[in-house]
């Protein structure tokens, strides 16, 4: 019952990453043509260097009112790329932004100082810049240096993002634990309860079914993920401040997730569990050659999958949104009315995409919470196969 | 493509923080917020089954009641039907023992009366004897003044004498 509603949903899911992709695509191909057909018409230069570049900051606020192209592959990826500063909103050609601290480890030792000395990447500090929100190494004539080996790591806007998710869910988690510690063997109340609601349902239909006996082991991970991912969804669906970073839509998140639950998994693998991977039972041995290397792969597979769900829903959830938005400024940039007509179309369809993105957030939490519990459960269960063979 | 390439510095944070808010959350905030759920739980499972418990002595306090009732009522019929019994049978040994007292007083009254009886007939007898024998002194000193006489009655009186 539970297997098959998660086969929906994530069926659903799949559908939404189609739809957005097509969303995507066909907007950028337009952004494309649009641009083409204006420099045709008008073959003039108004696109001065300074105006593109404040266009492409400027990006980060879909209500921008400056006119001009738009396009929208740029402003939708730029939106869900990570950044080293926090936009928050342009005004004419004012950007109003955090600066973020930036980190460089190379030969010279740490660097540390805000991006702000970047100046929105016109300028140079230390020997390093801003080349499309990535920072590289430039020589001392200006130009990239491409053969310069250093580290970055900087404290990014979806590194702070998911610092400020952490410190909520702390706060949270310590203001919950101790209304249970007053009132103690009484009923939780607030917001004890409605965090005891969804422990409650990673206990005992998560966890529980999905592990079996050995469960408890594993369930302070799988609260923390649930609630980790819930939260940071939560707050990647906040179009301004201390939401709109795109954490779990970051593949290098979801990637140390994945490696979490692979690593928990394979040091919690009991015999049987690396018994059917090196050693599949019930096979002719000869057959081990081409199972053994199947079997790894789908040992592999597992956390990729867990990686790229996650990325991949919680990125169209954002792709879709901001297309639906540059539509109206991709229209609105033919003709206002046009833009205008759209808009109507536009909000009627972000607000639905957001209740949907709402539930979406719970869902994915959720199946990722879910199916590192089956891999738990595959890891610690007692087969006995041999007696049945 | 950018998107699908994890950056190195977000996958350091990534893994400092997330390590550091697991062991923390483990620590300070699931442990006690599991242990809570699980002791009010036993606590709620305890006392549902107490209530369980209580009910069903109650229920055999009931019977057991039921039955001591049964059994009193039972014990009062019987002992009532004894009492009857027993009072019947006082009643009829009473009457019984009435009635022989009552017989041997008639009987004794009867024997006193026959000895009265007996008695008094023998001291009749006596009187009459002793009255016939000084009659029949008086008659015989009359009679008997002379001798043939007298020979003639002894001899008569020895012959019936001889008889008897």
């Amino acid at each position: 019952m539970q297997y098959n509603k998660r086969k929906i949903f994530s069926y659903l899911m799949q559908v939404f990453l189609l739809v957005s992709y097509l969303v995507f695509t066909s907007s950028s191909a337009l952004a494309q043509d649009h641009e083409n057909h204006e420099h045709a018409a008008h073959d003039s230069a108004h696109m001065v260097e300074s105006n593109t570049q404040a266009h492409v900051e400027s990006a980060h606020q879909t209500e921008s009112h400056e006119e001009g192209k738009v396009d929208a592959g740029k402003l939708i990826m730029e939106h869900i790329a990570d950044a080293h500063d926090w936009h928050i909103a342009t005004i004419g050609h004012t950007h109003i932004s955090i600066p973020l601290p930036i980190i460089i480890k190379d030969n010279e030792g740490i660097k540390m100082f805000l991006s702000s000395k970047f100046k929105h990447g016109h300028e140079a500090y230390q020997g390093y810049m801003l080349e499309e929100g990535k920072i590289v190494a430039v020589n001392e004539d200006g130009s990239i240096n491409h053969e310069a080996s250093f580290y970055d790591i900087s404290i990014t806007k979806n590194v702070a993002s998911m610092l400020i998710s952490v410190i909520v869910l702390c706060w949270i988690m310590f203001s919950v634990a101790s209304s249970y510690t007053r009132n103690k063997g009484k009923a939780p109340k607030g917001l004890a309860n409605l965090i005891e609601m969804a422990v409650l349902f990673i206990r005992d239909e998560v966890a529980k079914p999905s592990i079996g006996p050995k469960y408890a082991k594993f369930l302070p991970y799988l609260l923390t993920i649930f609630f980790f991912i819930f939260i940071n969804n939560l707050l990647g669906l906040i179009p301004i401040f201390p939401g709109g970073a795109n954490v779990t839509g970051n593949i290098a998140i979801t990637l140390v997730l994945a490696i979490f639950t692979f690593v928990i998994t394979s040091i919690n693998g009991n015999k049987s569990y690396w018994g059917h991977i090196f050693m599949p039972p019930g096979v002719p041995k000869l057959l081990w050659i081409l199972l053994v290397p199947i079997e790894i792969i789908g040992m592999l597979n597992k956390p990729i999958v867990l990686m790229i769900r996650l990325f991949a829903n919680i990125t169209a959830g954002h792709i879709i949104i901001l297309g639906f938005f540059s539509l109206i400024f991709i229209f609105g940039a033919m003709n206002q009315g046009l833009g205008l007509g759209v808009s109507v179309l536009s909000v009627a369809f972000t607000v639905f995409m957001n209740f949907l993105e709402l539930l979406v957030a719970f869902l994915q939490a959720y199946v990722f919470t879910l199916l590192s519990a089956l891999y738990f459960g595959s890891a610690v269960e007692e087969h006995h196969h041999e007696e049945h063979h | 493509m950018e998107l699908v390439k994890p950056g190195l510095g977000l996958i350091f944070w990534m893994t400092i923080t997330f390590s550091i808010v697991l062991f923390i959350l483990s620590k300070f905030a699931w442990k006690p917020i599991l242990n809570s759920i699980r002791e009010r739980e036993d606590s709620i499972n305890n006392a549902l089954n107490a209530a369980e418990e209580a009910r069903k002595q109650m229920s055999a306090l009931q019977a057991d009641n039921e039955k001591l009732l049964n059994q009193a009522r039972a014990e009062r019929e019987v002992m009532l039907k004894e009492a009857q019994e027993m009072k019947e049978n006082i009643i009829a040994q009473a009457k019984k023992s009435a009635d022989e007292e009552g017989q041997k007083l008639i009987a004794k009254a009867n024997a006193s009366i026959e000895s009265a009886k007996i008695n008094a007939m023998n001291e009749l007898k006596t009187q009459v004897a002793v009255f016939s024998v000084d009659l029949a002194e008086k008659v015989l000193r009359k009679k008997m003044e002379n001798r043939s006489e007298q020979e003639a009655f002894v001899n008569e009186n020895l012959k019936s004498i001889t008889l008897n």
